[in-house]
């Protein structure tokens, strides 16, 4: 028995890892494919602002970064791959010499940050109200926000954020959207002092809240028919006869019963924070790693693109194995079901 | 007695089956229940004839209007008037004209991408579905392998090697990325319906596994499919708007999501007298999504005779 889960636990990691490379693969010649390559880019920019000839620019640049555009794309993803085994994601091509884990590492806390904190704000939120919705169905609760979470549910984030902008933040003037683009504000000391979380809090907000906005209708849809569902269970039926208190039905057999089927769904989600969202974050100017890839792709910077598509690669895989796994771990009756539970 | 009362019922309820599923004015009726279904459908066909005989009657307008500067004002921009419902542009040029006619291009390479994303994944599906083996596993391989990479960003990288002169290109590529999640689906229901007798008789007599799919099992899904194809739509919509709002895509004017990119490129997400030129295409846009979503409501009940009885 304990070899089978070994050997399910093993299997799952294995074909992660297959899916991680062959992720890794097709991004790196996919992106070789793109047209135009970051050398060409430069050797370009030689030309037209110093007026160096084609010569002269060609080996400005390749003393400038160890990039060669002739050599053999299969060659390339050998030296890539031999790098990768050692941990290296190799230099940035555009800003020089800097290495691309320390570039990753500079955005990530960004992105994961807003993403995260939004995700956190909308799942609690939305879990909450869906709770509330379907206890009290047919109520005016219920009423108003299914059609709030209908409505906000079905607009595109981007859409939200350009609402937010023009309607709160230009027309109205509620929102100071100016000052709150970017990241922090210059001159504030990065550190543990109120000051600057405050500041990092401030400019978070246009995204988070944005994101959250996205976000929360499908958390309270998916909540409310699941306690739905759940309210309709024999065990709840039985508990209600006992003469439990509905607070403690409400909290300990109804709410923990139905966000089972969303932990499964938090666990992906959180896969996809690491990416975050290039749009918002280009759109609010926010110095996370969806904008750096945007950016990263504009430049032709191969190395860069390839280290950010890695690390969601990565993430995306591993928190998909984590659904698997708190699944079982939560719900004793898949666990008991033995190892089928899973497709 | 009671035998005869037994054949009545079963004849009485076979006529309203039929009457339900094969005549209009039952499809009226599923249409009609469903308040916030009906909405979303009037929203839908609102959309709809505004872009296609819209452009009949209101002349678009693609050169800069310098003549309609007013005096003293220091740009074209213009907030709603009588001969302007939607004010002015950038470039002194009318918002209603853009949006009538901007709209089209925009819902028909997303309904190109919904089709031709339905038709891959219910193909795919269905023959990993019915053939198993080695072909499953290739399918449901690639089908993993997909949901893996994040989509946008692989959009975003693929939309520089493919050149979108053509809408059929777009589509496709929205298709590419888009068949795995109703693949599953049609896989899962295949796969269940495999051994249903109906199926099975079907198999035994030998009748190809075209007719097994086509007769057997797409009619049990074609709900979901539906509303499968209408959220494929509207995360088309999404994706190619995406595209051109980062300036990504080469696309020529009028569409809503170009004058959405050069609102924002003229610097009226600051400036509250241009606020008018990006609002427009930013309200067809949340509307016409808003709409898809809830005609879906409405679907479910059209093609799902079961959900119309149960009521």
């Amino acid at each position: 028995m304990r070899k089978l889960i070994r050997s399910y636990t093993f299997r799952t990691v294995v074909q992660g890892l297959i899916t991680i490379w062959a992720v890794m693969t097709f991004t790196f010649f996919l992106i070789r494919l793109m047209p135009g390559n970051p050398a060409q880019i430069k050797i370009d920019e030689y030309v037209d602002r110093y007026g160096m000839s084609e010569d002269q620019a060609r080996q400005q640049v390749a003393t400038l970064f160890n990039y060669d555009p002739d050599q053999p794309v299969f060659e390339q993803y050998v030296d890539y791959l031999s790098d990768l085994v050692r941990f290296d994601l190799g230099r940035s091509l555009t800003s020089t010499e800097t290495p691309v884990a320390e570039q990753i590492l500079r955005f990530l806390p960004w992105t994961l940050f807003s993403v995260g904190l939004a995700l956190l704000v909308a799942f609690s939120l939305g879990v909450l109200v869906g709770l509330a919705m379907a206890y009290w169905r047919g109520g005016l609760l219920d009423n108003v926000m299914t059609v709030f979470a209908s409505v906000i549910y079905a607009i595109p984030d981007y859409i939200i954020a350009l609402l937010l902008i023009m309607v709160a933040g230009v027309q109205l003037k509620l929102i100071p959207v100016g000052e709150l683009y970017g990241g922090s504000t210059q001159g504030i000391e990065p550190g543990f002092t109120v000051e600057y979380i405050l500041d990092l809090l401030k400019h978070a907000f246009l995204p988070v809240f944005t994101y959250v906005l996205a976000t929360i209708g499908g958390w309270m849809l998916t909540m409310k028919s699941s306690t739905i569902s759940t309210l309709g269970e024999d065990y709840i039926t039985v508990a209600r006869a006992r003469g439990l208190p509905e607070r403690r039905l409400l909290t300990a057999y109804v709410g923990r019963n139905a966000m089972l089927p969303l932990m499964t769904r938090l666990a992906i989600s959180i896969g996809f924070v690491v990416g975050g969202s290039a749009i918002i974050e280009t759109l609010f100017l926010y110095p996370g790693l969806g904008r750096n890839l945007v950016l990263a792709i504009g430049l032709r910077d191969y190395t860069t693109m390839q280290g950010i598509f890695l690390v969601i690669a990565i993430s995306v895989v591993v928190s998909n194995i984590l659904a698997d796994l708190l699944y079982g771990w939560l719900d004793p009756r898949v666990r008991l079901g033995g190892d089928k539970g899973t497709e | 007695m009671s035998a005869s009362a037994d054949v009545r019922a079963v004849l009485s309820e076979k006529s309203l089956v039929q009457r339900l599923s094969s005549g209009t004015r039952g499809t009226v009726r599923a249409l009609l229940r469903n308040k916030a279904g009906f909405l979303g459908f009037l929203g839908v066909m609102f959309f709809i004839i505004l872009t296609t005989l819209g452009p009949l009657v209101i002349p678009y307008e693609g050169d800069p209007r310098l003549d309609r500067l007013r005096p003293g004002a220091r740009s074209l921009f213009a907030p709603p008037s009588v001969e302007h419902p939607l004010g002015l542009d950038v470039k002194g040029r009318d918002v209603l004209s853009h949006i009538v006619h901007g709209g089209g291009p925009l819902i028909l390479t997303a309904l190109e991408a919904g089709i031709l994303t339905t038709i891959v994944a219910v193909a795919l599906g269905a023959a990993a579905g019915l053939l198993g083996g080695f072909i499953d596993q290739i399918i449901s391989a690639a089908s993993n392998f997909i949901l893996t990479i994040p989509q946008f960003p692989l959009l975003l990288v693929l939309a520089t090697i493919v050149t979108f002169d053509n809408r059929l290109g777009m589509a496709l590529l929205l298709a590419v990325l888009n068949w795995p999640t109703l693949m599953r689906a049609v896989r899962a229901q295949v796969m269940s319906l495999k051994s249903r007798d109906y199926v099975e008789a079907a198999f035994a007599l030998d009748l190809g596994l075209w007719h097994i799919t086509t007769r057997e099992v797409l009619p049990n899904m074609i709900s979901y499919i539906v509303v499968n194809m209408i959220f494929t739509i509207r995360s088309a919509m999404y994706f190619i708007i995406a595209l051109m709002f980062l300036g990504l895509v080469p696309l020529t004017e009028p569409d809503w999501g170009m004058m959405i990119f050069i609102g924002k490129q003229q610097g009226s997400l600051s400036n509250p007298e241009a606020a008018w030129m990006l609002l427009a295409p930013v309200l067809a846009i949340a509307l016409f999504q808003l709409s898809l979503v809830l005609f879906t409501r409405s679907l479910e009940e059209v093609f799902n005779p079961r959900l119309r009885q149960g009521v």
